[in-house]
């Protein structure tokens, strides 16, 4: 087996990593809070850092009339599926594609991913904006329009009493090796194309 | 002339100064210098943790208080033999069980010794004991919720003082009786007293996983007063020492008729031999009538179980398992040094104290060389035993505790002090006044092989002039000794809450992180818990109505209840559904002749209320759980007892 070959086995197999650890993880911290409360996002699971984290971050929220957050969600579903025919197709490119192919796997892989951090901005946007008509307190920004509670997609943010943290976790770097994995596996593969 | 006042001012600051330069090394002075330095010591920063628990004994409050140490602030009252309508323990539903004795339901109790169990002779943290003085009982609490779960009532006993002291891997904890009585009570005239009053030596033995209490057996002594106890360590593990006084078997002024005797005893008991006695069958089981309370942290309910026999021993029946040490004039603390070897009679109305050694006490056994007997009890000859005096310490000499080091500190009520002498060479080290009156003393880790040190404090029966006046009724006061020196060093006096017997301390990091923030409401087992806000109901059995109730910021539900009629006997039920730490809710209702409950997360309790009113009663959460908090609240209708307003509730939406 050629090296990119191997590479791209080893790149193919690496976003399987995200069945194994979480994907992404939501901090909140406020004074009351000396232990912040805190969510992490798997493939296919929201689940809490700390017991209770996710039922005391929707009593939270209720007061500003966020939804609960859901026990499962579509994505739950579709992204595991995503990465197991990835997976496969990666695999499949490793014993019998050539270096294009690894390029063809890499830029598949970038475009799932992006597509799922949109996705992800979706839920998260109407998570925070979608508010309870009824909600207990309502907030709004100084040009009068409704406040939004969302998350930062990436990075720190102040909502409310609250700072909040949103940032990638051992699962998403598992699956950023992987991506990254692919396009060196098309360098070298090229590399050595070139050399024969 | 003012420029002369000026300059005499000057000179006599920068006099001052200096003085308060030289005098910063030596721990006698009083400089600003030094006194920041003794703040220190105590002070800790906002936020920061104490390094010390202290589980001081509420004596007539019935309770056990916790503390920390080096800052003296109090952090918890755990109600314990007393009725506390904080939280609702003694009131609700629920917990009423745990105060129920062979005499009834008893709202109050007489707290004295707490003790920490113990595994290889060093304090474990799992649980705390505490005696209960009036009516004999022994309660266990739980030291990962810091809740009363046990208590069991001790038959046979009166005046349960010299208790509750455990063992080295806590096989038992130890109940002795202070005051003898007929056994079993009988009618008879007190002026019989002598020779038909016994003295019960209870052995209750903990179950090693669970802690459950039982009573194994009970030593049935001559009719003394069993002051003080202490367990062997080490060597000496598997016996027990008991302090007596009024060996002369006096019924009536004993402060003159009972202090006649040169010497009284301290009493020898080898547990281990009567346990395998016990284990072989010996013994005998004599009726009894005793409550035994269990709170099972599932169901958060308590239950009383009367106990109907215990097994009792005749001394004499078991040859060589008791002996008396004679101990000169009515010692009250009896004391057992870290090595085991050490046994310290405090002789109260004496001015030296009396030391013992074991090895010395083994060897008079071996050799039979008694001093006659008491009630077919061998007396061992007090020569014989002496290990050594601690001459003209004080007056009045009460409890010794140990600090690992080779050092012992003894209180000395008469004299209000402690005092640090040396085991072995019995040479006075040092002495602190204490104010006033001092009673127990404690040292982290106190009754074990290994006492934490660093830290002492003293607990004084009178507080006079130590804080602001308060009136005529003031609480006690203690104080804090810095013991990590060759001197003891003041530290600081804080105010104790009751009175304050003896404490248990030790190091905070034992139990710190075990201790729970919530109750899984996974595990609430309770018959009448309900889990949602939708699960909630209301149930009526002929006038019994059963609401079966939630809370959760901010509401309860249901909050809104008709069809209750007076004459009902109404039991609100109610899970508190939060699982956040420390977010508590509480209940009360108008005309509620019982007290709130304080529910914690993931708990049920419950509630009686009998309303005797037609009209519309509001209910309220009583813990400023949340921002809406006030508006947490609802409202409960009753109905003329003949009327037919049908039972309905709701919450979110009017009742049709």
């Amino acid at each position: 087996m050629k090296k990119s070959n191997i590479i791209m086995f080893i790149a193919a197999i690496l976003p399987l990593g995200l069945f194994l650890f979480p994907l992404w993880k939501i901090t909140l911290e406020a004074p009351q809070y000396p232990t912040p409360l805190g969510m992490y996002i798997h493939i296919n699971d929201f689940s809490d850092v700390n017991p209770h984290d996710i039922k005391n971050i929707n009593l939270m929220n209720h007061y500003v009339g966020m939804k609960y957050i859901p026990e499962a969600i579509p994505e739950f579903k579709i992204f595991p599926a995503g990465i197991l025919i990835t997976t496969a197709i990666g695999l499949i490119i490793a014993f019998k594609g050539n270096y294009k192919w690894f390029l063809f796997w890499f830029i598949l892989m970038m475009a799932l991913s992006s597509a799922g951090l949109y996705d992800f901005y979706i839920w998260e946007h109407d998570y925070g904006h979608n508010l309870d008509p009824k909600a207990i307190m309502k907030f709004t920004n100084p040009d009068g329009t409704q406040m939004g509670f969302q998350p930062p997609l990436f990075g720190s943010k102040d909502i409310l009493n609250f700072r909040a943290h949103s940032y990638p976790q051992l699962g998403a770097l598992f699956l950023g090796l992987g991506i990254a994995g692919g396009f060196f596996a098309y360098l070298v593969g090229k590399k050595n194309h070139k050399k024969a | 002339m003012k420029n002369i006042l000026k300059s005499i001012v000057a000179m006599l600051s920068v006099l001052v100064a200096f003085t308060s330069c030289n005098n910063s090394g030596n721990s006698n002075g009083k400089s600003g210098a030094l006194s920041s330095n003794i703040a220190e010591k105590v002070y800790v920063a906002p936020g920061e943790h104490d390094s010390h628990y202290a589980f001081i004994s509420g004596g007539y409050s019935g309770n056990l208080t916790v503390y920390g140490l080096p800052s003296g602030r109090m952090f918890k009252e755990i109600p314990v033999f007393s009725q506390f309508p904080t939280s609702g323990y003694g009131y609700s539903e629920e917990t009423k069980p745990m105060l129920n004795t062979s005499h009834g339901f008893i709202p109050w109790g007489d707290s004295h010794h707490p003790d920490i169990s113990q595994t290889n002779g060093e304090i474990d943290g799992r649980f705390i004991f505490i005696n209960e003085n009036n009516t004999p009982r022994i309660a266990k609490i739980d030291l990962t919720t810091f809740e009363t779960t046990e208590i069991i009532e001790v038959p046979n006993s009166a005046g349960n003082h010299s208790s509750s002291f455990v063992t080295e891997n806590t096989e038992y904890v130890v109940a002795g009786t202070r005051f003898s009585v007929p056994v079993p009570q009988r009618d008879m005239p007190i002026k019989d007293y002598k020779g038909n009053f016994q003295g019960a030596l209870s052995f209750i033995s903990v179950a090693p996983e669970t802690g459950n209490m039982d009573i194994k057996f009970q030593i049935l002594m001559p009719g003394f007063n069993y002051d003080l106890s202490h367990p062997g360590r080490g060597k000496s593990h598997g016996w027990f020492f008991f302090t007596t006084y009024n060996t002369e078997e006096a019924s009536t002024l004993l402060e003159v008729n009972a202090s006649q005797n040169d010497k009284d005893f301290i009493a020898a008991v080898n547990w281990k031999k009567i346990e395998e006695y016990v284990n072989n069958g010996g013994g005998t089981m004599m009726p009894a009538d005793y409550a035994h309370n269990v709170y099972d942290e599932h169901t958060h309910t308590a239950t009383s179980t009367m106990k109907k026999e215990v097994r009792v021993v005749n001394p004499t029946d078991v040859p060589g398992a008791v002996f008396f040490l004679p101990t000169p004039k009515s010692p009250h603390g009896c004391d057992v040094d870290p090595s085991g070897e050490y046994i310290i009679g405090n002789g109260k109305l004496s001015s030296a104290l009396t030391v013992h050694s074991f090895t010395k006490m083994l060897d008079a056994v071996n050799n039979e060389k008694f001093d006659g007997e008491a009630y077919g009890i061998p007396i061992l000859k007090f020569e014989d035993v002496l290990a050594g005096t601690v001459e003209s310490s004080g007056l009045g000499p009460l409890h010794t505790e140990f600090d690992g080091q080779g050092n012992a500190y003894t209180t000395f009520f008469i004299s209000s002090e402690v005092v640090k002498w040396k085991l072995g060479t019995w040479e006075v080290i040092d002495r602190k006044p204490t104010y006033y009156s001092v009673g127990h003393l404690t040292i982290p880790g106190g009754n074990s092989r290994k006492p934490q040190g660093k830290y002492m404090f003293a607990m004084n029966k009178i507080t006079k002039d130590r804080y602001l006046p308060t009136g005529p009724e003031l609480e006690h006061s203690a104080q804090l000794y810095d013991i990590s020196g060759e001197k003891m060093e003041l530290l600081l006096d804080f105010p104790t809450h009751g009175e304050p017997h003896y404490a248990a301390a030790m190091e905070a990091d034992i139990i710190k992180e075990r201790s729970k923030k919530i109750y899984n409401l996974e595990d609430n087992k309770h018959p009448y818990a309900a889990f949602s806000d939708s699960d909630t109901k209301v149930v009526r059995k002929g006038n019994e109505v059963h609401i079966y109730m939630t809370t959760i910021r901010s509401h309860f539900s249901p909050d809104n209840i008709e069809g209750i009629k007076v004459g009902d006997k109404v039991y609100f039920h109610i899970t508190n559904l939060e699982q956040d730490f420390d977010v508590p809710h509480g209940f009360a209702v108008l005309g509620q002749n019982t007290s709130e409950l304080l529910i914690m997360p993931g708990q049920t309790k419950s509630s009686v209320w009998e309303p005797t009113k037609v009209g519309i009663w509001p209910f309220y959460c009583t813990d400023f759980c949340s921002a809406l908090h006030q508006e947490m609240q609802g409202y409960i209708r009753v109905s003329p007892a003949n009327s037919n307003t049908p039972l309905k509730w709701s919450m979110g939406e009017d009742i049709e």
